[in-house]
């Protein structure tokens, strides 16, 4: 039976697909988890906020127009003009970086030296905090985002793939903009890498993940490094918050796919990019998958759960993710 | 090794009775005064809690995210205030501390450790290999373990890459924090003939705190004694190696074999406090 046997290619492919977009959501924890130990709670409304300021910018809204309205009585809600979508996202990037800026000159600095959980505490305000400017500065409507990518199954896979099949297999069925995201997610990934291996800037991030006092004495300076770090996770997040709002608006739900993170931090481990790399392809497989063939047996819905059953597994026999670093001790 | 001629020359770092305090209550140092000068070995000398390490960390400010501060008193270089300055702008002005313990990085290797000293640097690419040339002419060892990760390299190896990072900054000033930790006698000799080496063939100025005070005044040019957060005694290193009190309490040394608990007493009297 090929048909049967395609179908699962085609759920593997699919999988491999959303996992990708996982990974992007991932890769922002890493980031700032490796070289600052914190966890930052606030990295899927980071992404939604990235995805409205993009909307935004990108449509000429006003910001705060709703605020500006309810003082001064102004109804201006646009400007009037529409902004390109290549330099919208970089005039967002902007926004990122000042963001990052902002987090560290205004919360982190005055943390230096606390308890790992009042930092992640702080990240909770932070996610609430940043949630509330975004609506405020750009509506809390749902937006469409669209900046261009294409939408849709590929017929060329489609038509390319067709030829193997039996009498109901008409080629595989794949979205266009997955495929986009994956290959945007490749050469993210493969510039993060470069960067911290091979540039003096990459180092010293690595360099202060490890020993914080160490760095520091030999003139790191660690303000400098982590809004370096924040400013690329907040890239990361704009990336994934294209990827995901292109796919299903730019909305409040967006920020919750912070927990679809969680699972594949735990599998690939916390400290490890190519870890959430390959965490999140496995989640996205196996989820796909075990819908595809124990779904119908329990009556469906193992998505909801299945990645966390997972990691909980995972966490049990590998704590450290299976890419983790290994925590090395000597005497 | 004793030189009273260097004594003459330039002083480079002056710690002008400094208070040190951590966390707004504990008074750790209560007045200590030193002067570092340009070329010399100074040994700082004491035992576990002594200050040694506060007064390293006060001058290379690292003390600050330890919620420490320095109360009162001044630290100069060069003339310069520096004891507001970050421990960056200490780097960039040529002061560099050993951090006790090591503290190499740990999942990168020992090249890229090395490397990381080098972050202050403006100048380019080949003077940093070139650099990288020398230490390892210093260090044949690492150049072996260049690719391997600090973390699985032996004490020894650990202890020559955090001097070795240290070096890669083109320091004046060295502060270096317990050499000798956990390392085998022979080690620790290796360790300090490099110091020695480094001082008189690159010129660097070292600021050594030791509790192995045989080694170090058996290397340095000039020694502090501190005890509870003072400098008890000063002098020139072999002046010090032959004071009876030092001796005894510090070197392990009797004549008279054991002594009773009213000679430790007087032995305390003729201390000259300071502060």
């Amino acid at each position: 039976m090929p048909a049967d046997f395609y179908f699962a290619i085609e759920v593997i492919l699919n999988g491999l697909m959303a996992g990708v977009l996982y990974s992007l959501v991932a890769l922002g924890f890493v980031l700032i988890f490796k070289a600052s130990g914190i966890f930052n709670y606030a990295q899927g409304v980071m992404a939604l906020f990235a995805a409205m300021t993009l909307v935004g910018i990108m449509n000429g809204q006003v910001p705060f127009a709703h605020l500006f309205n309810a003082i001064f009585g102004t109804e201006i809600h646009y400007f009037g003009w529409q902004v390109p979508a290549l330099f919208a996202i970089l005039l967002t990037t902007l926004v990122m970086v000042v963001f990052a800026w902002a987090v560290q000159r205004y919360i982190f600095r005055h943390l230096v030296g606390q308890e790992p959980i009042i930092l992640f505490m702080a990240t909770i305000g932070l996610a609430y905090f940043l949630e509330g400017v975004g609506d405020l500065m750009w509506g809390s409507d749902i937006k469409t985002l669209d900046v261009g990518l294409p939408q849709g199954a590929s017929f060329w896979i489609e038509e390319q793939t067709a030829f193997l099949g039996g009498e109901d297999f008409f080629g595989f069925f794949i979205d266009q903009l997955d495929i986009v995201a994956a290959g945007v997610a490749i050469v993210l990934v493969a510039v993060l890498v470069a960067f911290s291996q091979y540039t003096k800037q990459g180092r010293a991030m690595r360099a202060v993940a490890d020993d914080h006092q160490a760095a520091l004495s030999v003139g790191i300076s660690l303000n400098y490094i982590w809004i370096l770090v924040w400013s690329l996770a907040g890239f990361v997040a704009l990336v994934a918050g294209i990827m995901w709002g292109a796919k299903s608006g730019v909305q409040f739900s967006l920020s919750l796919i912070a927990l679809k993170a969680l699972p594949v931090l735990m599998l690939g481990g916390f400290t490890s990019i190519p870890g959430a790399i390959v965490g999140g392809l496995i989640i996205g497989v196996g989820e796909q998958l075990f819908e595809f063939l124990v779904g119908p047996l329990v009556g469906g819905a193992t998505e909801n759960w299945f990645a966390y059953v997972l990691a909980l597994l995972v966490l049990v026999f590998r704590p450290q993710g299976l890419f983790g670093e290994r925590i090395i001790e000597r005497v | 090794m004793l030189d009273t001629a260097k004594a003459d020359t330039e002083t480079l770092l002056e710690v002008n009775n400094i208070e040190v305090i951590y966390n707004h209550v504990i008074l750790v140092l209560k007045g200590v005064s030193l002067t570092v000068p340009k070329g010399g070995i100074t040994a700082l000398l004491g035992g576990n809690g002594a200050g040694k390490t506060t007064t390293l960390k006060a001058i290379s400010n690292l003390l600050h995210s330890e919620r420490g501060e320095v109360t009162k008193g001044s630290i100069t270089y060069r003339g310069e205030r520096v004891q507001d300055l970050s421990p960056e702008a200490l780097v960039k002005r040529g002061v560099i501390q050993v951090m006790e313990g090591r503290h190499c990085f740990e999942h990168l290797t020992v090249e890229e450790n090395l490397l990381t000293g080098a972050y202050t640097r403006g100048d380019g690419r080949g003077d940093v290999q070139a650099d990288l040339e020398m230490v390892y002419s210093y260090f044949p060892r690492l150049k072996e373990r260049r690719g391997s990760q600090a973390g699985y390299t032996s004490g020894g190896e650990q202890q020559m890459t955090a001097i070795g990072r240290a070096l890669m900054s083109r320091p004046e000033t060295i502060l270096l924090d317990e050499p000798s930790m956990g390392l085998a006698p022979q080690l620790v000799e290796q360790i300090f003939d490099i110091v020695k080496r480094l001082n008189e063939e690159q010129g660097v100025t070292f600021l050594l705190a030791e509790q192995n005070t045989n080694v170090a005044l058996r290397f340095a040019h000039r020694g502090y004694i501190l005890e509870s957060g003072r400098v008890v005694m000063d002098g020139p290193a072999a002046e010090l190696r032959e004071n009876p009190d030092v001796k005894e309490f510090y070197l392990g040394m009797s004549e008279e074999g054991r002594k009773s608990f009213r000679d430790v007493r007087s032995y305390r009297r003729r201390k000259r406090w300071l502060a």
